[in-house]
């Protein structure tokens, strides 16, 4: 208490420091502060009846958070999931969650309550400090430093300190290095898709791997290829491959192919572009037959599909690579090779 | 030994406890010193403990689910009870969150937990900084914490996406295909960056444990440091009132932590962990077993991030057509690297806005009153320029759903929005800077001539005046309180040369400060008061 009054003593002789005040605008020309409002009184305070009745309201808070949580207990057994019946989890989690929230609510609103209604709630102040210690720590804690300095000779014995900053600059690094092995040097990987593993790969449905024959394929209709084998795959190269393999096949009305390499690169209207978008790499799915775009859903990239797959709108900026195709002689679609470049995201090494 | 007897009987347990405990860590004056400290009362001041409320939330369910949560992805063949997959191939982690959710009695009221935990916490943290930009509690000393709890909502967002990520779904999968395909576009090292963040080519069977390790030790970790300094700085400075009587920066007002805040902020953490329990046993969020898991070639319409990432996922898409480049052989891939630099310059000026502002002001002062948003029109301004941008963006993320929402063409929404993005925030400036100055200059006239009573008089020789009731003593004292800044001419230094520097913090200070209205002074008010004597 003594040591209290001691510094409000010293506060209101001077300030603890002065500091610049830049800009601002110091006026002594204020209007007077009027100090804290005065306690506005509550029934609870002056009524011994609203006082008894708002603690048994605490109380009865308190008393259903009991409730609750039993409930909660109670509703965890009562309410057995049943395979046969897809409503048993819904009622088990709404019971089970209704009974926490009481428990949680009547604790909360419990003890608001109590603080709101029955603690004190006269609004009292307390001094602050500034943040900067006083001129007497300050050259303390200076004194301090600077004895350090001086049994230990940092500032003094160049040598040491500089081999030290070096040691502590370089210990670091091998625990970086360490983390090298996260993954392999990525080489051409991304240049490469399950269509150049082999030559003449047929291509089949995703997911159930069955061959396309050419004639299958109407006009206007879209189906998901992925190269034969791959759904044979085993994890993770499956879902590798597939990311980078994917392919969209789409028969259009060969005379509305503006483009002859499009068109070459196809047969007979049946034209196959990769699937993975060149923005960022999400799958185009999304097909409007009338208008011949592709969409993709994530950031609304849309390639015409009868002029190469160019960019028509949104982010991305280049065209889907087009995955040349051919029929064999039982009549299934067949790729002879791979993508001539590479699918999916750009990279920096892309063109290298 | 009697006597020790009767000591223990006279003091009952908790006497015994606090003895005990007194006498081998010192509690005694950690009560002593912490048990009355003053803390003020708003209802802003709540947003921020909504945010360390659901933190706690997120990590009591967070640790419920790692119980039975499998972070793999070998590939396992679905024979749980969700009839629709059944036989489908998946990863484990995914076919353990299916059994999370139907096999675990809670486990899905648990995971809605964490996941509207996870909302709520991004949230309320956001909508906590908003309140310290607009009442300008980052000033001196406070400009650090700033940076720290900048720091603990970019820590949000990172748990937040790591989280999001592990059930290995379809929604979360084609996210991390993004993740991939943005890393993949970094300039030189994106390609082998991707590689070690995969092990090896997208997606392998190593992203989920990565991000695992990454969930739930190593962000929580530095949540809670972070955490740590954040609070352990408001003790250090006291909390910020608003302006107001008897408020000043040299105290704090308010109520003593024991008992009042003891019982307000610990019974608010029991509402807040209510209304996310009420939440989530009530409203599904992230039905992951409709999604299906993880497979590189489907999507559906409509995929959207949650809702903190929405930002970024905006800027993706407001991007222009065709902007990639190729330098030589090497390909930059300005439509990703353009909507980062946006991103990342966006945040990193909400980090350092504080040191800015301290600058142009030069006030090298402690401030703890909190300005009123008005008397502060510039920083407002900037504050709601700001706040559309961001705004801009994120609306960008939903291109797709307004134009089907709506009926309205996808790309002239998406136009609307890149010319929204530059002309958005200016209207936003202009209009709120002029909104608080009007706003500033109507507390000038209360304060000088009172409120309108209604009461209209006639006065004998017939003209009709309404009464004005003079504002009281506190209320002047609460719209005359703020800091007034005048703006400063580029001075010469020591050398005789004006750098710069000095001019630029002219220019800087013309623009924050030229506009403004100053707080009524005493003159102002005796005078004011001595004319409507007269009438």
């Amino acid at each position: 208490m003594a040591k209290n009054s001691k510094e409000v003593a010293k506060h209101s002789d001077a300030p603890e420091h002065e500091y610049e005040t830049g800009l601002a605008v110091v006026t002594a020309d204020k209007p007077k502060d009027p100090g804290i409002e005065p306690h506005r009184v509550r029934m609870t305070d002056k009524s011994v009846k609203h006082e008894k009745a708002a603690a048994r309201q605490v109380a009865i808070l308190f008393l259903l958070s009991i409730v609750g949580s039993i409930f909660a207990i109670w509703a965890y057994y009562a309410f057995p999931f049943d395979d046969t019946n897809a409503g048993s989890l819904r009622i088990n989690t709404i019971f089970l969650g209704l009974g926490i929230s009481l428990g949680l609510f009547g604790i909360g609103i419990g003890a608001v309550h109590w603080a709101k209604t029955l603690m004190p709630d006269a609004e009292v102040a307390e001094e602050r400090h500034i943040t900067r210690g006083s001129e007497e720590v300050r050259a303390a804690a200076l004194e301090v430093i600077r004895l350090a300095d001086q049994e230990s000779g940092f500032s003094r014995r160049k040598l040491i300190r500089r081999s030290l900053y070096g040691a502590l600059a370089l210990f670091p690094i091998p625990a970086i290095v360490l983390f090298t092995d996260l993954g392999p040097n990525p080489k051409d990987s991304l240049r490469h898709t399950m269509w150049g593993a082999k030559k003449n790969t047929r291509l089949v449905r995703d997911p159930d791997g069955t061959a396309i024959k050419a004639s299958d394929v109407q006009i206007g209709s879209v189906f998901h290829v992925i190269p034969e084998g791959l759904e044979k795959l085993e994890a993770p190269h499956m879902l590798n491959e597939k990311a980078k393999a994917a392919v969209l096949l789409v028969r259009l009305d060969p005379t509305e192919i503006k483009n002859d390499k499009e068109r070459e690169w196809g047969y007979d209207g049946i034209v196959a572009y990769s699937k993975i978008c060149t923005h960022v790499g999400c799958p185009v799915a999304l097909y409007e037959q009338h208008t011949h775009h592709l969409l993709c859903p994530c950031h609304q990239s849309t390639f015409d599909l009868a002029e190469d797959c160019k960019v028509v709108f949104g982010p991305a900026s280049r065209p889907l690579p087009q995955l040349k195709i051919e029929v064999d002689a039982e009549g299934y679609l067949i790729a002879p090779g791979d993508f001539a470049e590479p699918v999916g995201p750009s990279f920096w090494e892309r063109k290298a | 030994m009697s006597n020790t007897v009767t000591t223990k009987k006279k003091g009952g347990f908790l006497a015994g406890t606090a003895n005990y405990l007194d006498e081998r860590v010192g509690i005694a004056g950690i009560v002593k010193e912490f048990g009355r400290k003053i803390f003020p009362d708003h209802w802003s001041f709540m947003l921020g403990e909504v945010a360390l409320y659901s933190f706690l939330v997120l990590l009591l369910s967070g640790t419920f689910l790692t119980f039975f949560f499998n972070p793999t992805m070998a590939e396992t063949t679905y024979d749980g009870v969700f009839g629709p997959l059944k036989g489908a191939h998946m990863s484990t982690a995914y076919a353990s969150t299916l059994d999370i959710s139907f096999e675990v009695r809670g486990g899905l009221l648990m995971r809605q937990v964490h996941h509207w935990a996870a909302l709520l916490f991004v949230a309320a943290a956001g909508l906590h900084m908003l309140r310290v930009f607009f009442t300008g509690a980052f000033r001196k000393p406070r400009e650090i914490n700033w940076v720290v709890g900048f720091m603990l909502f970019i820590l949000g967002m990172a748990g937040g996406f790591t989280g999001y990520s592990l059930p290995d779904d379809l929604l979360s999968g084609n996210g991390l295909r993004i993740i991939d395909g943005m890393i993949k576009g970094l300039p030189w090292i994106g390609a082998y960056t991707s590689s070690l963040l995969f092990g090896g080519e997208f997606p392998g069977d190593q992203i989920i444990p990565r991000l695992y390790s990454l969930h739930i030790m190593i962000v929580p970790a530095l949540i809670i440091v972070f955490l740590a300094v954040h609070l352990f700085m408001v003790v250090i400075h006291k909390h910020t009132h608003y302006s107001g009587a008897g408020k000043k920066d040299t105290n704090v007002v308010g109520y003593p932590l024991m008992p009042v805040y003891v019982a307000k902020a610990g019974g608010f953490f029991f509402i807040v962990f209510g209304v996310i329990m009420l939440t989530a046993s009530m409203v599904t969020i992230n039905p992951v077993w409709n999604y299906g898991g993880y497979d590189p070639s489907p999507v559906s319409a409509g995929t959207q991030p949650d809702w903190y990432i929405g930002f970024l996922d905006g800027a993706l898409r407001l991007a222009p057509t065709g902007i990639e480049t190729v330098v030589g052989n090497a390909t930059l891939s300005w439509n990703i690297l353009l909507p980062m630099l946006v991103g990342v310059g966006f945040l990193a000026v909400v980090a350092v806005y504080p040191f800015i502002e301290g600058w142009i002001t030069g006030d090298k002062r402690e401030h703890h009153v909190l300005d009123r948003p008005r008397n502060a029109p510039t920083r407002t301004a900037i504050g709601a320029a700001g706040v559309t941008f961001y705004a801009v963006l994120w609306a960008g993320a939903g291109t797709d759903l307004i134009a089907t929402n709506f009926k309205m063409s996808l790309n002239h929404v998406l136009t609307a929005m890149q010319i929204l993005l530059f002309v958005g925030p200016v209207i936003a400036y202009w209009s709120t800077k002029r909104l608080c100055l009007s706003l500033q200059r109507k507390d000038r006239e209360i304060v000088l001539h009172g409120h309108e009573s209604g009461r209209i008089v006639r006065l004998p020789h017939g003209e009709y005046v309404e009464i004005h009731e003079p504002a009281d003593a506190y209320q002047v004292w609460k719209l005359t309180d703020f800091k007034e800044y005048a703006p400063t001419l580029a001075r010469p230094n020591a050398k005789g040369v004006i750098t710069v520097r000095a001019r630029i913090r002219s220019a800087l200070s013309k623009f924050f400060f030229e506009d403004r209205v100053s707080p009524v002074s005493q003159t102002e008010l005796e005078a004011a008061k001595h004319h409507g004597e007269l009438h």
